[in-house]
C-alpha cells in the first residue's frame, strides 16, 4: 500500500460496511488505538533548515530512519526538534517521499553524495522512482565506471612482484609505456610497417625506361632491391609474429584474434611466393596474392589508437551498416530496373541489362555522376533524376547514426585518457594529504619527546615547540603513540625507509624475515625494487621492539652511535635539520626506528643527521644483536 | 539504434496490411475530415496546425476535468452537516486532498486508490458499487462533501443509519429492494477482492451459496427481494451483525 494513500484507510475501512451484514461469522476485533494522541507536527532541523511535517507522515515507513525510534538519537531536547546535521538539499527529497511515497533524483546532486544520504536516512535506492530512475542508473554506472578504472589500473601495479618473463614480454608488447625496450620495438615495428607499405606503392611507380624496353616499374628495374627489403620486413614481421605468439597469455585465443590474422595474411604472401616461383601456371594467383601485402597497413592500429576506435565503430554500428546495404541495394535494383525499361526504346542504348543498369544507378545515388551511361529517353530522363534525389536520402538517414556511435566511444576514450593522466595528480594529491597527517604525527612526536627530554634535562626555557595542535590532533596522535608503544615499533616516513632499503641492500647482509612480520608478502622481496613505484599501499609491519630509554629520547632526533655492545641506533623522522641547541650528550639510546635491523658492526657510525645507517638489530636488550630481523616499516 | 520497442514495431506488420496506424494507434478510418487533413499536411503552407486531435473524446474530457478544481464548503458547514470534529474534518481533508489535487473524485480514481488496499484481488467492481453509494446525486463525481457526508453516516451514525447506508449500498438499481441478481453481483464483487489465493480455494457457485443462505436469513415472506423493512428487522435480530457494526465506532 502506497504511503501516500495511507490517509485514505479509514475510508477504506468504513467501506467494509458492506460486508458486515452478509458475514456469516463474527469480525475480528479491531486494533485498539493505545496511544491516541492528535497528529502532532515535529520540526526537523537540518542544518540549520527547519522542516516541519506531522508525525504521521514519517511513520508512514517504519523501516527508515526518520519512520522508526532511531530519529530519537538525533532529539535536541533543549530546542525540542531532531536536529541532523547532514544536507539540507536531499534531505529536501527524503522528506518528499514520505509525503508523495515517490523518491526523486535531483540532477545537479552528486551521485555518490546522493548515495550517502540515502544511506543514512535508510531508504533504499531501488525505490526512485520511475520518472528520476534512468537518470539515477546512468550516473551510477559512470561512476562505476570511474571506481573500476581505478581499481584496475590500481591492481595492475600492485600485481608486479612475480612476473615471468612471458608475462613481462607481453606486457610490454600489449602496452609499449611500460619500459624502453618496449617502446623501441613499438617504433621499429612501425617503421617497419610503413616501409613495407612504401616499398609496395613504389614498386608499382614507372620507373624511367631501360633503352631497348618499354617503360618498367620500379619493382622490375630494381627487383633486387625490393626483393630484399621485402624480404627484411617479413623478417621483422615474422619474428614479431612469433614473440607475440609465445608470449600470449592464451595462444588459442591469441591465434584467433584478429590483428594476429592480420599479421598472418600480412607475411603469407611472401613465403607462398617463395615456394611457388617457378610454377607458371599459378603465377596468376600469385600475383593476386601480393595484393595481400597491402594488409600490412592494418598492422598499424596496434600504434594508432584512432584506428581502433574507427574499427570499433564500425563494429557495433553493424546493424545501422546492414540496414544501409539493405536499403540501398533495394533502391538500386528498383531503379535499374525501371531505368531499363525505360530506356530499352532508345536506339544505341547503353543499357543493355538490368545488371548493366545496375552500375548507373549506384553511380547515381551516390551522386558520383561518371557520366559514362547517361538515359537519353525522356521518361529515363524522369526517373534518373528521381534516383539521384532518392540516393541523397537514403545514404543521408544511417550515416548520422554512425557518426554518433564514434562520437560517443571517441569521447568515452578521451574521457578515459583524461582520467589516466589525471591519475597520477589525483594520488600524488592523495598521497600529499596522507604524507600530511603522517608528517604532523612525526613532528608533533619529534616536538613532543624534545619536550619531554627538555623537561627532564631542566631546560625550562624551552619554549614548548611546534604549533598548537588542535584536540583531535593531539588525540590522534597519542593514539598513533600507543600504537607504537604496543608493536615497540615507530613510524617513520617513506623517504626515510627508502633509504633505508637503499643502504641495506648496500651493505649486503644476509637477512631473514621475522616471525612476527606481519607484511605485505611480496613487499618483503622487493622492498627496494620498489623504490621507483610509489604506492601508497605500504603495509605496518611490526618493528622490532623498540626502548626508550629515560632521557636519551633525543635520540630520536639525533642519530647517535654508541659504544655499548647493544648498539642501537635511532633516528628522527622528519626534518633532519641539526637542532644544535639539542646536543647533550648522548649516551645509549635504543631508540630502534625501524626499518631494517640488520646486524651492524659496532664500528658503524652514523655520519650524522642526514644519513642514518640501518638500524640496530635486535627485539630487545635481553637478546643478543646477532639476531637479525629484516622488517619493513610502513610509511603512512 | 538498438531499442527493443522499436524491433516490436518494426515486425509489426499491420501498419502495411491497413489495420492499424502506428502514429496514432487507431484503425486508420478514412473519414472525410482525416483524408482531408492528410491532403493538407502535404501542402507546404499548411503546418501542424492542420493536424487533427489523436482522440478528441478523451482528451476534452481530461481537459475538463483537470480545469475543474472544486473547492468544498466551509469548515463550519460541515461540522454542522456532519458529525466529524473539526480536527478530524481537517485530517479527512488532507488526507482526500492528497490524492485528489482537484478537489473532486472520479469513478477511475475512485478505483484506483480503493485498489492500493487490496493488492491481491480485483477490487474495481466493489469499488464501484461504493462510488455509487457515495456519489448521492449522481454526477459521476464525489466531492468532499459526498465523501464526508457518506463517511459521517457510517463512523458516527446509528446503527439504523449505518444499516440504511448498507441497504443503499446494495440496493444498486435504487429501487427499494435487493433482488437475487442484485445480491448476487454484490457478494461476486467482494469474492473477487479476495483474488485466486486463498484458503480454501474459491469455488465458482461459493458467492451463490452466499446469496442463498443471506436470501434465507433476510426475506422473512420468501417473495424472492429483501426490502429495507426485512433486512433492517433481520440485522437487529442477528448478534453478529450488531456487533459488527459497532466496530465502526473507533476507526477515526
Amino acid at each position: 500500500m502506497a504511503a501516500g494513500v495511507a490517509a485514505w484507510l479509514p475510508f477504506a475501512r468504513a467501506a467494509a460496511i458492506g460486508w458486515m451484514p452478509v458475514a456469516n461469522c463474527p469480525m475480528p476485533l479491531a486494533p485498539a488505538d493505545k496511544n491516541k494522541r492528535q497528529d502532532e507536527l515535529i520540526v526537523l532541523n537540518v542544518s540549520g533548515r527547519r522542516f516541519q511535517t506531522w508525525r504521521t507522515t514519517l511513520e508512514r515507513y517504519p523501516d527508515t530512519l526518520l519512520g522508526s525510534t532511531e530519529k530519537e538519537f538525533f532529539f535536541n531536547e533543549d530546542t525540542k526538534e531532531y536536529f541532523f546535521d547532514r544536507d539540507p538539499e536531499v534531505f529536501r527529497c527524503v522528506l518528499n517521499f514520505y509525503r508523495t511515497g515517490k523518491l526523486h533524483y535531483p540532477r545537479y546532486e552528486c551521485i555518490s553524495a546522493y548515495d550517502d544520504e540515502l544511506a543514512f536516512y535508510g531508504i533504499l535506492p531501488e525505490i526512485i522512482g520511475d520518472c528520476c530512475y534512468e537518470e539515477y542508473k546512468d550516473r551510477k554506472r559512470e561512476n562505476a565506471e570511474r571506481l573500476m578504472d581505478d581499481n584496475d589500473s590500481e591492481n595492475n601495479q600492485e600485481s608486479m612482484p612475480s612476473l615471468s618473463f612471458r608475462q613481462t614480454m607481453w606486457r610490454a608488447f600489449e602496452n609499449p609505456h611500460t619500459s624502453t625496450l618496449a617502446l623501441v620495438f613499438y617504433y621499429v615495428t612501425g617503421f617497419f610497417i610503413a616501409v613495407s607499405v612504401i616499398t609496395n606503392v613504389v614498386e608499382t611507380v614507372p620507373c624511367g625506361t631501360v633503352p631497348g624496353s618499354k617503360e618498367l616499374p620500379c619493382g622490375e628495374r630494381y627487383s633486387v632491391a625490393f626483393f630484399c627489403l621485402d624480404t627484411a620486413c617479413v623478417m621483422i614481421f615474422t619474428v614479431e609474429y612469433l614473440l607475440r605468439l609465445f608470449a600470449a597469455p592464451s595462444r588459442y585465443r591469441f591465434i584467433r584474434s584478429v590483428m594476429s590474422i592480420i599479421d598472418v595474411v600480412a607475411i603469407m604472401p611472401y613465403y607462398i611466393g617463395l615456394v611457388m616461383t617457378n610454377n607458371e601456371d599459378v603465377s596468376g594467383a600469385f600475383v593476386t596474392l601480393r595484393v595481400f601485402r597491402v594488409f600490412r597497413i592494418f598492422k598499424f592500429s596496434r600504434h594508432s589508437q584512432g584506428l581502433r576506435i574507427l574499427g570499433y565503430t564500425l563494429k557495433s554500428c553493424a546493424s545501422e551498416l546492414g540496414f544501409l546495404l539493405f536499403s540501398l541495394t533495394m533502391a538500386i535494383i528498383i531503379f535499374a530496373t525501371v531505368m531499363f525499361y525505360a530506356e530499352k526504346g532508345s536506339s544505341a542504348s547503353k543499357f543493355t541489362s538490368i545488371p548493366a543498369s545496375f552500375w548507373y544507378t549506384i553511380v547515381t545515388m551516390t551522386t558520383l555522376g561518371y557520366g559514362d551511361m547517361v538515359p537519353k529517353t525522356i521518361a529515363g530522363k524522369i526517373f534518373g533524376s528521381i534516383c539521384s534525389l532518392s540516393g541523397v536520402l537514403v545514404i543521408a538517414l544511417p550515416v548520422p547514426v554512425i557518426v554518433s556511435n564514434f562520437s560517443r566511444i571517441y569521447h568515452q576514450n578521451q574521457r578515459a585518457d583524461k582520467r589516466r593522466a589525471q591519475k597520477k595528480a589525483r594520488l600524488a594529491r592523495i598521497r600529499v594529504a596522507k604524507t600530511g597527517s603522517s608528517n604532523a604525527y612525526l613532528h608533533s612526536k619529534r616536538n613532543g619527546l624534545l619536550n619531554e627530554a627538555l623537561e627532564l634535562m631542566g631546560t625550562p626555557e624551552e619554549e614548548h615547540m611546534g604549533k598548537t595542535t588542535s584536540l583531535i590532533e593531539s588525540q590522534h596522535h597519542h593514539l598513533l603513540h600507543c600504537l607504537e608503544k604496543t608493536t615497540n615499533h615507530e613510524f617513520i616516513d617513506e623517504q626515510m625507509f627508502e633509504q633505508n632499503c637503499m643502504e641495506s641492500s648496500m651493505q649486503n647482509y644476509p637477512s631473514t624475515r621475522s616471525p612476527s612480520l606481519s607484511s605485505h608478502p611480496g613487499l618483503t622481496t622487493t622492498c627496494c625494487s620498489r623504490r621507483s613505484k610509489k604506492t601508497t599501499h605500504l603495509p605496518n609491519s611490526n618493528l622490532p621492539a623498540t626502548r626508550l630509554r629515560s632521557m636519551q629520547e633525543l635520540s630520536t632526533i639525533h642519530i647517535q652511535g654508541s659504544e655499548q655492545p647493544s648498539l642501537t641506533t635511532s633516528r628522527s623522522s622528519l626534518n633532519l635539520k641539526a637542532d644544535d641547541g639539542l646536543r647533550p650528550n648522548c649516551k645509549t639510546s635504543q631508540i630502534t626506528t625501524a626499518i631494517i635491523s640488520i646486524p651492524t658492526p659496532p664500528a658503524l657510525t652514523p655520519e650524522g643527521e642526514g644519513r642514518p645507517p640501518p638500524a640496530s638489530p635486535g627485539s630487545n636488550t635481553n637478546v643478543p644483536a646477532v639476531a637479525s630481523n629484516v622488517v619493513k616499516v610502513s610509511a603512512l | 539504434m538498438r531499442g527493443q520497442g522499436r524491433k516490436e514495431s518494426l515486425s509489426d506488420s499491420r501498419d502495411l496490411d491497413g489495420s492499424y496506424d502506428q502514429l496514432t494507434g487507431h484503425p486508420p478510418g478514412p473519414t472525410k475530415k482525416a483524408l482531408k487533413q492528410r491532403f493538407l499536411k502535404l501542402l507546404p503552407c499548411c503546418g501542424p496546425q492542420a493536424l487533427p486531435s489523436v482522440s478528441e473524446n478523451s482528451v476534452e474530457d481530461e481537459f475538463e476535468l483537470s480545469t475543474v478544481c472544486h473547492r468544498p464548503e466551509g469548515l463550519e458547514q460541515l461540522q454542522e452537516q456532519t458529525k466529524f470534529t473539526r480536527k478530524e474534518l481537517q485530517v479527512l481533508y488532507r488526507g482526500f486532498k492528497n490524492e485528489c489535487p482537484s478537489g473532486i473524485v472520479n469513478e477511475e480514481n475512485f478505483k484506483q486508490i480503493y485498489s492500493q488496499f487490496f493488492p491481491q484481488g480485483d477490487s474495481s467492481t466493489y469499488a464501484t458499487f461504493l462510488f455509487n453509494a457515495f456519489d448521492t446525486n449522481h454526477d459521476g463525481s464525489v466531492s468532499f462533501e459526498d465523501f464526508v457526508a457518506g463517511l459521517s453516516v457510517i463512523l458516527r451514525g446509528t446503527t439504523d443509519d449505518r444499516l440504511n447506508w448498507a441497504f443503499n449500498l446494495y440496493d444498486l438499481n435504487k429501487d427499494g429492494c435487493i433482488t437475487k441478481e442484485e445480491m448476487l453481483d454484490i457478494m461476486k464483487s467482494i469474492y473477487d477482492m479476495m483474488g485466486k489465493y486463498t484458503y480454501p480455494a474459491l469455488r465458482e457457485e461459493a458467492p451463490r451459496e452466499h446469496v442463498e443462505s443471506f436470501f434465507q436469513k433476510m426475506d422473512r415472506n420468501k417473495d424472492g427481494v429483501v426490502t429495507i423493512e426485512e433486512f433492517i428487522e433481520s440485522c437487529q435480530k442477528d448478534e453478529n451483525i450488531m456487533r459488527s457494526m459497532q466496530l465502526f465506532d473507533n476507526v477515526i
